[in-house]
């Protein structure tokens, strides 16, 4: 029996829906990010998990609980809000403390449990600060803390890296998957960035025009995407025209071995970091070659279209732009899917 | 070198100068010569003196008479100020949760009073007032009351009538610091266990006290300092500061009497508003840019 259950979870606003028929089943402890484009219905499912928008159809189960009509003060979740939404006239502790207070818990423990809090995220000695004077990222821990300390059933966290620096955004996506790991909270994580989706979360529910896609593990939802819209928005991808005919795929010339004995016209999917350079393959010149640090961008112009090639930046030749290559891939990095 | 540092030097004066020399025209020189006025003598028969004397500040000081308006003015300023802010917060929290059509026409109907010319308003309030006006008549045919009410000549009428104009500017201050909110902090309110009564007062409340303290600093600087409402619902009998440095003026003619009056007015209101601006501001730099 899942935790925390949605169940054909509905909003509709006039007579379009935000949110169609949504269902998903989060285990104890899981960590699930809902990722997808805004305006996808990521945003408005969070609001009807935390209670701030009533579904039009549908159920949201809490272990035993029925939450659906239950007013949002009275379901016990943490949230996060996007813009930290920390109370301005009060200091870090004081912010920390306030559902504490709500709840009715006695001063002493309030302190100890506050202190804690702060030494869980990293910000002893802040507790007298007001948030005004913090940095976003220390904001942000003050945010965390302040959900997690009164021990919520489920963390939300709507978009909450989405503020930070890139660099900064990174550091936190590792802190808070051991924050999250350590208090072992079951967290529900709404972002649009599909690289803090795969870096925190233990499964995936893509989402695109209040739809389900997919709903899957990380290197699942990257390596086996269920649609176009997944792969392309999980990442590059190139999709390139191939003919198959007894088990051999004929893409803009070359040939390419392939399982199975489909034939007919098919399009096949092949992410950049799969194509390597060879002698022998799909045939091409280099457009154009940007170095990009730890890796190379390459695009070459083939036959079958533009393909885009991400080296590794390991020390071996990168072509330079304007000279013919070759590029070839494994058979089982690439994804056949019938024409239509 | 040197000419293009002093030409950068004098731009600013240049570019404020025409400003600048209309302010000190128009307000700091009649000030100064009303200060100046103040220490002047007078008499019934020789008029205006042009001696220094401290007569008219030792006068002021020493007899209850100007004690008492002065008094009077500063209570009728402190309880406009209280019932201002009473009424304008609450009316800003509503009207800024009401929706698009409705706010707009709202807000029209709250800003009505200072469209609306002092002393055609004020004359308004004045036919209500009566012993025969529409509230007495109305409160007396009720059975509320035994015998109509003076409100006319009394400081509840000029109350009443001082806080009607003054509410907008409590309305217009809260207003703006509840649009800075955001809606996402009474959200983080809820979801942490608070009762919507909880999220009004610990939450919303002290966010918008810069908003509610300026508000009340303007509608007591204005009420302590309003004239044309004292004039007629006050009349010659219930002065306030202002009515005495007119009736100095005009009526007994000993202006340097009357300056004095306006003088002190004037450092005590100004006194009264820096002070309390600074203590805003020193309370809440900590929290609010």
């Amino acid at each position: 029996m899942p935790f925390l259950a949605l169940q054909g979870l509905t909003k509709r606003f006039g007579d379009a829906a935000a949110v169609d028929d949504l269902s998903l089943a989060v285990e104890k402890g899981e960590f699930v990010s809902l990722l997808g484009p805004s305006g996808c219905g990521k945003t408005t499912t969070l609001q009807m998990i935390a209670g701030f928008v009533e579904p039009s159809a549908g159920a949201i189960r809490l272990g035993e609980r029925d939450l659906t009509k239950v007013k949002p003060a009275l379901r016990g979740l943490g949230i996060v809000f996007q813009s930290y939404a920390l109370f301005p006239h009060m200091t870090a502790a004081e912010n920390i403390a306030f559902g504490l207070e709500m709840r009715g818990v006695g001063k002493p423990e309030q302190f100890r449990r506050v202190a804690d809090a702060l030494t869980l995220v990293g910000l002893t000695g802040f507790a007298e600060r007001y948030p005004r004077r913090m940095s976003g990222g220390q904001q942000q821990r003050v945010a965390l803390a302040r959900a997690l300390v009164i021990k919520p059933d489920v963390l939300l966290l709507d978009e909450p890296l989405s503020n930070l620096d890139a660099k900064l955004r990174e550091e936190m996506q590792v802190e808070l998957r051991q924050i999250q790991r350590t208090v072992g909270t079951t967290t529900i994580l709404v972002t649009h960035d599909q690289g803090e989706a795969m870096a925190l979360s233990d499964r995936i529910v893509v989402m695109n025009c209040g739809r389900v896609e997919q709903i899957a593990r990380p290197t699942e939802i990257y390596h086996q995407p269920a649609s176009p819209f997944v792969a392309n928005f999980l990442g590059r991808i190139n999709v390139l025209p191939a003919h198959l005919a007894s088990g051999v795929a004929m893409i803009g010339g070359a040939r390419f071995p392939v399982p199975g004995s489909a034939d007919g016209t098919f399009s096949a999917s092949i992410r950049p970091e799969r194509v390597g350079f060879a002698e022998a393959g799909l045939a091409g010149t280099v457009k154009a070659r940007v170095f990009q640090g730890h890796h190379w961008l390459v695009q070459v112009a083939t036959d079958a279209g533009l393909v885009t090639v991400i080296a590794p930046n390991d020390g071996r030749p990168v072509p330079q732009e304007g000279t013919i290559t070759h590029l070839t891939w494994r058979s089982e990095d690439v994804a056949l899917e019938r024409a239509s | 070198m040197s000419t293009i540092a002093t030409a950068r030097d004098r731009a600013p004066w240049l570019l404020t100068g025409p400003a600048l020399l209309l302010f000190v025209g128009i307000v700091l020189i009649p000030i100064a010569m009303t200060v100046l006025l103040s220490f002047h003598d007078w008499g019934q028969y020789k008029g205006i003196d042009p001696i220094i004397t401290l007569k008219n500040w030792r006068d002021i000081a020493t007899d209850s008479y100007f004690f008492e308006i002065f008094l009077r003015t500063f209570r009728i300023a402190l309880m406009v100020t209280v019932i201002a802010v009473a009424i304008g917060t609450p009316e800003a929290y509503i009207l800024n949760r009401m929706r698009a059509p409705w706010r707009g026409i709202f807000l029209v109907i709250v800003l009505g009073p200072l469209l609306i010319s002092v002393v055609a308003r004020t004359l308004g309030w004045a036919l209500l007032f009566g012993s025969t006006g529409v509230i007495n008549v109305a409160l007396v045919r009720l059975g509320l009351l035994a015998a109509p009410v003076q409100f006319m000549f009394s400081e509840t009428g000029m109350v009443i009538a001082l806080t009607h104009v003054l509410v907008p500017f409590v309305v217009i201050s809260v207003w703006a610091s509840l649009q800075r909110l955001d809606p996402q902090v009474e959200s983080a309110a809820l979801s942490l266990g608070a009762s919507a009564f909880t999220v009004l007062r610990r939450i919303v409340l002290p966010q918008v006290m810069p908003g509610i303290l300026s508000g009340a600093i303007v509608v007591f600087a204005l009420a302590a300092s309003a004239f044309a409402t004292p004039a007629i619902i006050g009349g010659r009998r219930l002065k306030v500061a202002s009515t005495l440095a007119y009736d100095e003026f005009l009526n007994t003619l000993n202006w340097p009497l009357g300056a004095a009056v306006a003088v002190l007015l004037l450092i005590a209101v100004a006194a009264i508003i820096v002070g309390s601006n600074r203590l805003v501001e020193r309370r809440y730099a900590e929290v609010f840019e």
